[in-house]
């Protein structure tokens, strides 16, 4: 009884209330894990949640001539999926997309394997020499490819002088390949860092291990350095992956018509028709497509990752 | 069928990092079916030497033979050897019966030899019903023995264990010195274990190589390690002793006299690498538990001396006493069993008590 009352809370609603949230707090572990939270969660909802609310609700209405009908339809949609060109130009923007994220970690995975593995001193200055190019201008790097891939550019000039062709080659630029290629460079120094980071964080007692246990240095990749980057490389890929579908200076500046990708229309839909509520609908269905094609890549790895056990 | 005593054969090995003579001429002969352990302070290139036998670390020079092939410059995954790592390098992405398979998935077993060969270790290192946890989901000492189960499952010819226990607490370390010679004496493979602590050495091994600066200064079974150490250094480092200065004064029908300061003239045995010269300086060392305390003063002819007790300690199953002796810096440590209740009683501090031992309880050993 006296242990009771030496317990007991303070008198008063408010010295009662006080309790309580001071045993809620210091119970409950999810709830102070929200607290210490609630500064990211308020960026969250206030950089992320607001504007793709806001596209959400802009997608609902339509357009007529100058003025926004404020009624809530699934017009644009129905528009924009009964309209096979959209649904190509988005299948062709994802299909593009993979292809560059696939060159980018292929590119991207030596590198980052180089540093973690082969340099043993000074590794912060290989990886701000490899980042550096990603400190100049996107638009400069896009531009250093043309000069590279036009039709009077590095390369055809470079075989004319050289004797292996007399008219300048036409396929180098303005097709899909040339935003791969540019695309690729662009992102490889953001897919390197993810990648590095899974490698250098390996214990490497892990791959003592794999050799001790008789394994050739191509079947510990294989078995082990490889299962245990892979977290790295989903992120290098969701990194480049996600912004370059909705990229549209590339596309425009070396990819000519076929290289043409669904940001360029989001572009024009915002800025030249100034139809604002289907740009919005064509942003949704494209994020759609990017969450959907994401999760079917992650699933498709853990796959992998788990029968290569 | 005859063991062979060189199964494992260093000769002259060397390694340096940089100016670092990690290990230094170290030239070894373990035999088959062995557990012999690596001991040494830190950095004394216990773990150097034994990644030298895994293959891990090249050599700059000597050679490495094991079961008579030259095996020097054998790359570390054909080698017949496997090693138990510090940390148990669990490949976290597999579980409990994965880890143990990894290393036979090459040898060209089928599926159902490779799960019967898994299912011995795994009951060889007890840990049956845990095939299907995942890395994350077992203790330190389950760690510990699907390390040794994924290592052992390949019949090597030797296993290398770098500190097995010391990721372990105390009481399961004491209990796996127990096990780990129990398993070593079941499958019968040699086994080669690095430690700093010496009582894991001295309860586990056949043998122990002591290490200092990269060479290995004595290579002998507990027992004569700690009873009869070669140097000062090894007397030190395993177990405790007592020093005294001495010099020698003569020789006398095979033995030693010398002359030790405030102890007196002694006869001793000399030391197996051969007598020492009169005139030459040595050192008496007197381990604390062959020296007895008394308050009367001995018998006369008997090995004594006088001091004052400075210092006693009463530790459970034995006391621990400080003597300091006139013309000597350092006190001498004695310490004496508790065989009966009443053996930590009556000892006041200060008193004058008298120190005796046994002829046979001294050592002679090089300066
Ligand atoms: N890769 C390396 N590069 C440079 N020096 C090294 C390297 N490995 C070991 N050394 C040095 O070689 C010496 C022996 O190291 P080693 O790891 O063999 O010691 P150890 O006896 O195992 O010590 P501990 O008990 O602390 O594990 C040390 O001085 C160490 O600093
Ligand atoms: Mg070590």
């Amino acid at each position: 009884m006296t242990s009771e009352a030496q317990t007991a809370p303070p008198a008063g609603t408010i010295g009662r209330l006080r309790t309580v949230v001071k045993g809620a707090i210091f119970r409950n572990a999810g709830l102070r894990g929200y607290i210490l939270l609630s500064p990211t969660l308020l960026v969250l909802l206030g950089a992320m949640c607001l504007p793709v609310g806001i596209l959400a609700v802009y997608s609902l209405w339509t357009q007529s001539g100058v003025e926004i009908d404020h009624t809530l339809t699934l017009a644009n949609y129905l528009k924009i999926f009964n309209k096979p060109s959209y649904m190509l130009l988005i299948g062709k923007s994802v299909l593009i997309s993979l292809t560059v994220t696939l060159a980018t970690v292929l590119l991207a995975y030596p590198i980052a394997y180089f540093i973690a593995f082969k340099i043993k001193r000074h590794k912060i200055v290989w990886l701000i020499l490899i980042t550096i190019p990603f400190v100049t201008s996107y638009l400069l790097r896009v531009f250093a490819w043309k000069i590279i891939l036009g039709y009077n550019g590095i390369i055809n000039s470079g075989l004319k002088w050289l004797g292996v062709i007399d008219q300048p080659l036409t396929f180098l630029l303005h097709n899909p390949t040339a935003v791969v290629i540019t695309l690729a460079h662009a992102w490889a120094p953001i897919a390197i860092l993810p990648i590095f980071v899974s490698l250098e964080k390996m214990d490497r007692s892990l791959l003592e291990a794999a050799t001790d246990l008789g394994d050739s240095p191509l079947q510990r990749f294989l078995r082990v350095t490889l299962p245990l980057s892979i977290p790295g490389v989903v992120a290098a890929a969701m990194l480049v992956f996600i912004p370059t579908v909705g990229d549209y200076i590339t596309p425009q500046l070396v990819g000519g018509p076929d290289g043409m990708m669904v940001g360029s229309l989001m572009h024009a839909m915002f800025f030249r028709a100034n139809d604002w509520p289907l740009g919005s609908a064509l942003a949704i269905v494209s994020a759609l497509a990017i969450t959907v094609t994401s999760l079917g890549v992650w699933f498709l790895t853990k796959q992998a990752r788990e029968r290569a056990v | 069928m005859e063991k062979r005593s060189d199964f494992v054969s260093l000769r002259d090995v060397s390694k340096h990092f940089g100016t670092v003579r990690a290990v230094d001429g170290v030239s070894l002969d373990i035999a088959q079916g062995e557990f012999f352990a690596l001991l040494g302070p830190s950095g004394c290139g216990k773990t150097t030497l034994l990644r030298i036998l895994g293959g891990f670390e090249a050599s700059n020079s000597g050679s490495v033979h094991i079961d008579g092939a030259d095996l020097t410059i054998e790359p570390a995954n054909q080698r017949p050897v496997n090693m138990v790592f510090q940390n148990y390098a669990i490949f976290p992405h597999m579980n409990v019966r994965q880890n143990i398979a990894y290393g036979l998935r090459k040898d060209g077993l089928s599926k159902a030899e490779i799960s019967q060969r898994v299912d011995e270790a795994v009951a060889t290192v007890k840990l049956e019903g845990l095939g299907d946890r995942g890395s994350h989901e077992i203790s330190g000492g389950q760690r510990q023995r699907v390390a040794l189960a994924r290592a052992l499952i390949k019949h090597p010819k030797v296993l290398l264990l770098d500190e097995p226990l010391s990721a372990l607490d105390k009481n399961l370390r004491e209990q796996m010195r127990v096990e780990l010679r129990a398993l070593q004496q079941k499958v019968g493979i040699t086994f080669i274990f690095v430690t700093h602590d010496q009582e894991e050495a001295l309860s586990m091994a056949d043998r122990i190589a002591v290490m200092f600066e990269g060479e290995v200064r004595q290579v002998d079974t507990p027992a004569r390690l700690y009873e009869a150490p070669a140097s000062r250094e090894v007397a030190a480092f395993i177990g405790s002793m007592n020093f005294f200065d001495a010099s020698v004064v003569g020789a006398e029908g095979g033995k030693i006299i010398v002359d030790a300061g405030p102890l007196g003239k002694m006869s001793m045995a000399p030391p197996e690498e051969g007598a020492p010269v009169k005139g030459e300086a040595v050192t008496v060392g007197i381990r604390p538990e062959k020296l007895t305390l008394g308050e009367a003063p001995p018998s006369a002819g008997a090995n004594a001396i006088k001091g004052k007790l400075t210092a006693a300690s009463y530790l459970g199953e034995r006391n621990h006493f400080f003597v300091t002796v006139d013309g000597m810096d350092e006190p001498i440590s004695v310490a004496s069993q508790n065989s009966s209740p009443m053996d930590h009683k009556g000892w006041s501090e200060g008193g004058e008590v008298w120190l005796t031992w046994e002829p046979a309880g001294a050592r002679l050993l090089r300066a």
